[in-house]
């Protein structure tokens, strides 16, 4: 059987933290100056219906659970586009306290397009990179393989206990009295709970 | 052979029965991918191919599958396009106008039952704004099967399209409310309450929120063979036996549905009070008005009673 999957990709798209520039360029693909409905390619706003995952902006420890039950909630073969520097590595904002770096940081990316903000050319280019993907997991799925998890997805956890261990030890450097007490208040609470 | 009246079944209504079961999804896509295309040359865009419905129908049924409450929705959806296609055949077939209208409204519950078996608040919403559409058209398509009845003589699809009678020429509010409500049908701008083909809608995907893969494949086959016999009523207004009516009746089919493209592009989406208040204003006036007068001037017409 034919696969149509690569005639006929529908699109779902979230936006992280970001200034948005991204997720605007995003939207003008959509404009009769690009219209890639050309390509069977429409901007469904629900994941159920959606092939192709488009993130813009990075991820932050508010919209990880967000990002990954869209990916979750969304029926195989899929396939995850990061738009946008900030999506591919968490940009201009990597240093931000509450930034976990790029979405590849949450869920399997497929492609990246760099950029700030990524031009609508380039984002069409990506989703059509992103097809051929699609058609090989289409492939692999109808063969009874289901998407495979990538090794080292779903690493933000790893990462994120990291960068607290860190800090922590920082802390302690600094102020040994400041950071025993810390720990024994953790302590406390920990028991009471 | 016999049908239920013990009237002799013809070799025609059987192919066209045949006809209809096999061809409609082809010609319901078809019709689908040149809206879409007409409606993108309406917004200044090239837009996809001809051939697109069926290639997103041909993806959806190669997707995997996921169902929501237990496969209760896969079930609800299914019905709808089985009672959807018996509507169909009892139309093609010539058969009870009403029968067609009951068959038509048990497919569309079905739908609705659908949106609620799953507990997202944009399908059940959704579910509720389809009964609310219903609501809204019901009243104008069991006036449409009245007047054509009162017109012809019969509710046969059959015995109408074979009456000498051009059926328009009595019944213009008829069939100036039965163009309104099936904008509602055909679910266009204003009236795309309950499920949008544009995206973002505020209800998300409304009532197929929660609908993926085949199922979604299946809804969309249900909607093509809807289409094409709601427009197959549009043709009954035509249809008097000869066959240049025949032929100015599908050219007819054809200008209403530009029609209903011109006005998905040129409205914005509405509320569904208004939905409900004009659908049923329209009713009462044109609807209504004319099965009044018809009434009343039966007996100055040669129209069979």
């Amino acid at each position: 059987m034919a696969s149509y999957i690569t005639k006929s990709p529908w699109i779902i798209h979230y936006d992280g933290s970001s200034c948005n520039g991204c997720d605007i360029e995003v939207l003008a693909c959509l404009t009769p100056m690009y219209d890639v409905e050309r390509f069977g390619i429409i901007n469904t706003g629900n994941p159920k219906h959606a092939d192709i995952f488009l993130v813009t902006g990075s991820v932050n420890e508010q919209n990880i659970p967000v990002v990954k039950q869209i990916y979750d909630q969304m029926p195989n073969p899929k396939v995850v586009v990061a738009i946008g520097i900030c999506a591919t590595s968490g940009g201009i904002f990597r240093e931000c306290y509450n930034i976990v770096g790029g979405v590849d940081q949450v869920v399997p990316v497929d492609v990246f397009v760099p950029g700030c903000a990524a031009r609508p050319e380039a984002i069409i280019d990506g989703v059509v990179k992103g097809l051929g993907v699609l058609a090989e997991k289409q492939a692999a799925l109808a063969k009874g393989v289901r998407d495979a998890e990538v090794p080292g997805a779903y690493k933000y956890e790893e990462a994120a206990e990291e960068t607290a261990e860190a800090a922590a030890e920082e802390i302690a450097e600094e102020a040994p009295e400041a950071a025993a007490e810390k720990a024994a208040e953790e302590r406390k609470e920990e028991e009471a709970v | 052979m016999f049908n239920f009246y013990g009237d002799d079944i013809s070799a025609f209504q059987i192919i066209s029965l045949i006809l209809y079961v096999v061809l409609a999804p082809f010609a319901g896509g078809l019709i689908a991918g040149i809206d879409r295309k007409v409606t993108a040359r309406m917004q200044g865009r090239v837009g996809p191919p001809v051939l697109q419905p069926f290639y997103d129908v041909g993806k959806l049924l190669q997707k995997e599958a996921v169902t929501v409450g237990r496969g209760a929705q896969d079930f609800y959806v299914m019905c709808c396009l089985i009672f959807m296609i018996i509507a169909g055949a009892f139309f093609f077939f010539g058969f009870n106008l009403l029968m067609v209208v009951f068959t038509l409204t048990t497919a569309s519950i079905f739908l609705v039952v659908a949106g609620y078996s799953s507990n997202s608040p944009y399908a059940q919403i959704g579910a509720e704004r389809e009964l609310l559409q219903m609501m809204s058209y019901e009243p104008m398509v069991l006036l449409t099967a009245v007047g054509l009845f009162m017109v012809n003589g019969s509710f046969n699809v059959e015995n109408i399209i074979g009456n000498e009678v051009f059926s328009l020429k009595f019944l213009p509010g008829i069939f100036i409310g039965y163009l309104f409500i099936i904008t509602i049908k055909l679910r266009k701008s204003p009236f795309d309450l309950s499920m949008s083909h544009h995206a973002h809608q505020e209800l998300v995907k409304g009532l197929t929120t929660e609908f993926s893969g085949k199922t979604l494949a299946a809804l969309e086959i249900s909607h093509w063979y809807e289409n094409i016999f709601l427009l197959g009523f549009i043709f009954l207004f035509f249809a008097n036996g000869t066959w240049y009516m025949a032929v100015i009746g599908i050219a007819a089919v054809v200008v209403c549905y530009f029609l209903e493209i011109l006005i998905d592009n040129g409205y914005a989406r509405m509320k569904w009070q208004f939905t409900l208040k004009s659908a049923w204003i329209m009713t009462l006036i044109f609807g209504g008005a004319n099965i009044f007068v018809l009434y009343y001037l039966r007996g100055y017409l040669w129209l069979a009673a």
